[in-house]
Order: structure tokens, then C-alpha cells, then sequence
């Protein structure tokens, strides 16, 4: 109970923070009158046109991430597993990019989330059936490095085929993820699907918990299995898919929560799943707040600061494997 | 061990001889004595300074951007050349007697053609309106059509004279492109935004000197402009592109006077931007009849 309070106030402090920071030098107590008043004035849209999206984009994207990470580490029971890392967020983007050139997204209001949804289905299903089931560390990893690679590869074939000059400068948002100059339009085309995806995500919890005591176990006390995995399955890439379409691929997230929260919430799946969700929020909002103190006149990829806080404990992670499976 | 010896005599003339073979030809300090009869342009900006000053059978080739109307204000002259991609291989095979690159045409294609032995002419980019007869006048120079040059010039001085606004009020303008970058007062475009009589509010946010200065969109939402005027769009989709329909943008769009950049007529420094002095000239008439 301690620890979700903390949670909960940590994402509402960064939340407000998130909405104080930008190039305009404009005081807090301003900011916030000319957001919650609306007085029509040049503040008013700045507040509510670009930070406000921006806020909220870090808190349900960081939020889906750290939710889809515990929830995929609870089903495969690999502390490895990770939206990013494993080609989830890479097939999403793939989707999205597909989506946008070829004008899908411009005829069809929802055309980019379902295409990213879609493209993301098909990353989780496949990877799945590469690592199996039971998901080794060993084929899991393989799996995700063979399906990122191609997704990026595909990702890059078609903005490097784009007619347009800025399509094939675009490759670094996509693999590195941005919530620069995001608008209202950008939150209202993601939250349905993440609220759907978090719905299906936040149903596995007695589901994962069972699966603690081995897949005989949990079968044993009533829980389908196939169930479990399809609404991992699509919930996950609703979430990811979601977010991935409107602010690029953003790797790392699910994995450096789960691992921090993992120990604080005694290791349970259940748990971990709405903790890490507030963590991931907290994560997300505090790396985007982070990019624009760093630098505040270049577009920082966000990518870039979860993998300098992701990269070393993946190889904590990588290290720590092998010595048990020694 | 003498086997040995003569192995590494060998392989320190073969390196003698291979840096000898990789040093530059002599260039034989040959001044362009006669004008030059086989001219390539690998730049879109010098294309289309080179098919104005030229004389007909001098021009053997202009770029593939030449014959982009998106980017070129001289598409349908630039069909009576061939086309280049700026390689060297396809450059070097056209044999010509003098190549014409701009600052920002590839520095490896333009070094090997130097190694070749084939005249290569570097032209930097016109950054204020007052370069552009200085680069008509050295393109003129080298491809002897000096008097050409001097007409073109005279034209373009006495047209940018008539043409350059003196109103009593002068609008702040607001140059917005892809990704979100704007223009300072010292570029071209800048200059183009002052000769048309508006306030480059790039200038009085600081954005001074240079052509591509990013500007955050609180940065221009906050600044309030009363005339916008976007960066092209290209066919495809980009993200970088997104940020001219913003809601901001759209919003600072409405009920204010708009214009658009056309790449054909800002991009290069030639007479051409007196089109895109002439065309704002009109945004700047409207806004004048909306807001008298």
C-alpha cells in the first residue's frame, strides 16, 4: 500500500513538472492558470496544445510499457522479456510506417493505430512461436534479435522508398521514439487501444500468479492457458501498438521497471502488473522531462536515455542467467 | 631470409608507386583560356544559373533535380539536356571540358573529377539577396559570357528595386518548416520575408543569422505572428511534415494571412526569388485588405 502511494504521487509530481518545462520561459503559476482557465490567449494553446499532449502521451505510453513488460515477464517467466528488446515495439513501428506512406493513415482516421496494432500482433504471435511456450532465455533472445532486425530493416526499406526528402530521416525517431511536438489529436488515436489493451493486460494477473507454480499447477486450478496467452498476446500490442504509432519505438521501459519493482511488491505477477504501470509512467515522464533540461533546443530521442538506463541492466540481467543456469 | 628481403623490397615500391599513381594529376596551371564547350551542372542552383547565362550549344548536362518542378523554376528548359546524378563514373564519361558543383554537391564525386584532370568550379550557396548577382557574375566569368552576366544582373537589380516594399507598416511574419525550423534575418529567405515588407519574428526571438535555425513551436505560439508562412510539402507522408498541420499551426493559420514557401523560387539563390518576393507581395496586399 506504501509503495503504491509513493507511485501514485511520483507520477502526479512528474505529471505536473512534465506540464512546467519547455523552451517558453513562462512561470508555473501562469502556466497552470492559462491551462485550467482557457482564456483563448497564445498561453492557452501553448499549454493545451502542446504540453499537455506531451504529458499525457509519457504517462499512458510509459504506463503501457511498464504494464506490458511485468505482464510478459509474469507469462514467460523470463525476466528478459521486453516489448522493446523482442521486436514488438519494431514490428509496431514497422505497422505505422506502412501505415503513413502509404497514405492509409491520412484516409482512415484510425488506419495508423490498427496498422501498428496489427503489425504488433503479428511481432508477438511470431515470437511466440519461435521461443515456444515455455520461452528459454536463449530462443526468446534470438527470436526478439531476428524479429527487431527485420523490422527495422523493413522499416528503413520502405522510408529509404518514400518520395518524400524527410521520409528516410525519420528512421531515427521510429527506433528511438520522440513525444516532440505531439498534439490532442496524437492522445485521443492512442487511448482507446490503450485502454483495451490495459483492460486485457490487467485481467492476467490471477492468471499469472498460477503460472508461478508451472503451467501443470495452474492448469490444475482452473486456469486456461490459451486464454492467457491471446489476451497477452493482443493486449500487449494494443498498448505497444498504440503507443509505438504515435511517438516511435521507446525500448527499455518494460524491462528496468519490472526488475526495480519486482523485489518491493514480495514477486508477485498480480502486483508487479499495476505497479510497474505507475513505474513505467514515472520512467517515461522523467526521461522526457530529462531530454528537454539536457537539450533544450534539440529533439533528444527519448531511446536514448532509456537504453543508457536500460543497456547496463540488460547485461546485469544477462550476467545473472547464466550464473544460475551454471 | 633473402626471399624475405626481396618481399619487402617489393611491396615498399609497389606502395611508392601506388601513393605516386594516387597524387593528383597536374592541373598543367591552365587557365580557362577559351570559354568552355562541354559544360556538366551537378547542383540545382547552378543548373539554372548556368541554362540562363549560357550560350545553346555550350550546356551538355544539369542535374536530375533540374527537372523537379518542386525544386527547379526551370523545368522545361532543363529538358533540352541530359541529366546527371552527380556520379563521377557517369560525369567523367560525358567528357566534359568544365564541371560546375555547388558547395553541398558530394566532396568525394567532386575530388575524384579533380583527380581526372577535369576542371571542376565550386559555387558557394547564395545566403542574402545581394550574393546573387556576385554568382552570376563569376559563373559568367567562367563560362565567358561576361556580358550576359551583366544584362541578367541589371535585370535582376532593377526588378528586386521595383519590387522591394516600402510600406508604412510592416506585419510580423513567421517562417515555419519541416520539423520546425525558421529562418534568420541574414539568409536568403529572410531577406526574401524583408523585401516583401514584413518583420521576420525569427530575428526578433534571435534566431539571427543562418537559414535553418530550429524554432520550438511554444517559441512561435507564444510569438504571435500575423502572417505565417509554412515550408512546402513533398509527396509521401513524413513525420517531419506533421508539424505544419498542428493544431497550433492551424490555429495560428486562421483569420491571419498565410503563405507557403515554394522550394522552386526560395531554395536557390537566382533571379527566381523576385517570384517569391512577388508572391508574398500579394499576401502582404491581402493582409492589408483584411486588416486595413
Amino acid at each position: 500500500m506504501r509503495l503504491t502511494a509513493v507511485l501514485i504521487m511520483g507520477t502526479i509530481a512528474l505529471f505536473v513538472t512534465s506540464l512546467l518545462i519547455g523552451p517558453a520561459a513562462v512561470g508555473p503559476g501562469e502556466s497552470i492558470t492559462a491551462l485550467v482557465s482557457g482564456d483563448g490567449g497564445a498561453l492557452t494553446l501553448v499549454m493545451r496544445e502542446i504540453r499537455l499532449p506531451r504529458a499525457l502521451l509519457a504517462l499512458m505510453i510509459g504506463a503501457s510499457l511498464g504494464l506490458a513488460g511485468a505482464a510478459m515477464q509474469g507469462y514467460l517467466r523470463n525476466p528478459l522479456a521486453e516489448p522493446g528488446l523482442i521486436g514488438v515495439s519494431g514490428s509496431a513501428a514497422l505497422g505505422a510506417v506502412l501505415a503513413i506512406q502509404t497514405g492509409l493513415a491520412a484516409s482512415f482516421v484510425l488506419g495508423l493505430p490498427l496498422a501498428a496494432l496489427i503489425s504488433a500482433m503479428a511481432g508477438v504471435a511470431l515470437l511466440l512461436l519461435l521461443a515456444g511456450p515455455h520461452g528459454s532465455s536463449l530462443t526468446l533472445i534470438l527470436a526478439g534479435i531476428a524479429i527487431s532486425a527485420l523490422a527495422a530493416a523493413l522499416t528503413s526499406l520502405v522510408l529509404n522508398l518514400s518520395p518524400n526528402p524527410f521520409a528516410a530521416n525519420e528512421i531515427v525517431f521510429w527506433m528511438m521514439g520522440s513525444l516532440a511536438d505531439r498534439s490532442m489529436t496524437h492522445v485521443w488515436l492512442a487511448l482507446p487501444f490503450m485502454l483495451v489493451g490495459l483492460l486485457c493486460l490487467a485481467g492476467l494477473g490471477r492468471g499469472l500468479d498460477a503460472l508461478t507454480l508451472g503451467e501443470d499447477a495452474a492448469a490444475a486450478m482452473g486456469i486456461r492457458l490459451m486464454q492467457i496467452r491471446y489476451l497477452l498476446i493482443f493486449g500487449t500490442a494494443a498498448v505497444v501498438g498504440a503507443g509505438t504509432a504515435v511517438a516511435g519505438a521507446i525500448g527499455f521501459v518494460g524491462l528496468v521497471v519490472p526488475h526495480i519493482l519486482r523485489p518491493l511488491v514480495g514477486a508477485r505477477p498480480s502486483l508487479l502488473l499495476w505497479a510497474s504501470a505507475l513505474g513505467g509512467a514515472i520512467m517515461l515522464l522523467a526521461a522526457d522531462i530529462a531530454v528537454r533540461v539536457i537539450l533544450p533546443s534539440q529533439d533528444l530521442k527519448l531511446g536514448v536515455l532509456t537504453a543508457l538506463l536500460g543497456a547496463p541492466l540488460f547485461l546485469h540481467l544477462i550476467v545473472k542467467t547464466r550464473r544460475e543456469l551454471a | 631470409m633473402h626471399g624475405l628481403q626481396s618481399l619487402l623490397l617489393v611491396s615498399v615500391l609497389v606502395f611508392v608507386a601506388c601513393v605516386a599513381l594516387a597524387r593528383p594529376f597536374p592541373n598543367e596551371e591552365e587557365p580557362v583560356r577559351e570559354s568552355p564547350q562541354r559544360v556538366v551542372s551537378m547542383n540545382v542552383c547552378t543548373d539554372q544559373l548556368v541554362m540562363m547565362l549560357a550560350d545553346s550549344d555550350q550546356l551538355l548536362s544539369v542535374s536530375h533535380l533540374a527537372h523537379d518542378p518542386r525544386v527547379s523554376a526551370m523545368v522545361r528548359e532543363a529538358e533540352n539536356y541530359r541529366i546527371n546524378r552527380g556520379l563521377a563514373e557517369e560525369i567523367y564519361l560525358m567528357a566534359p571540358d568544365l564541371v560546375v558543383a555547388g558547395r553541398y554537391s558530394t566532396q568525394a564525386t567532386v575530388s575524384m573529377l579533380e583527380r581526372l584532370g577535369i576542371p571542376v568550379v565550386v559555387f558557394e550557396p547564395a545566403n542574402r539577396l545581394a550574393d546573387v548577382p556576385k554568382r552570376i557574375r563569376q559563373l559568367g566569368k567562367v563560362l565567358g559570357r561576361e556580358s550576359r552576366a551583366a544584362d541578367v544582373i541589371k535585370a535582376y537589380k532593377r526588378d528586386l528595386a521595383t519590387l522591394r516594399a516600402k510600406p508604412r507598416q510592416r506585419p510580423r511574419a513567421a517562417l515555419y518548416y519541416a520539423n520546425g525550423y525558421t529562418s534568420g534575418d541574414k539568409s536568403l529567405a529572410g531577406e526574401i520575408v524583408d523585401a516583401a515588407g514584413f518583420i521576420n519574428i525569427a530575428a526578433e526571438k534571435g534566431y539571427g543569422a543562418g537559414s535553418m535555425k530550429l524554432m520550438p513551436l511554444e517559441v512561435l505560439a507564444l510569438s504571435n505572428p500575423s502572417i505565417i508562412i509554412t515550408g512546402q510539402k513533398y509527396p509521401g507522408s513524413s513525420r517531419a511534415e506533421d508539424i505544419l498541420d498542428h493544431p497550433v499551426v492551424n490555429t495560428l493559420r486562421r483569420g491571419r494571412g498565410a503563405g507557403s514557401v515554394t522550394d522552386r523560387d526560395w531554395l536557390c539563390g537566382t533571379p527566381h526569388v523576385l517570384q517569391a518576393v512577388r508572391e508574398l507581395n500579394q499576401v502582404h496586399f491581402r493582409h492589408r485588405g483584411v486588416h486595413p
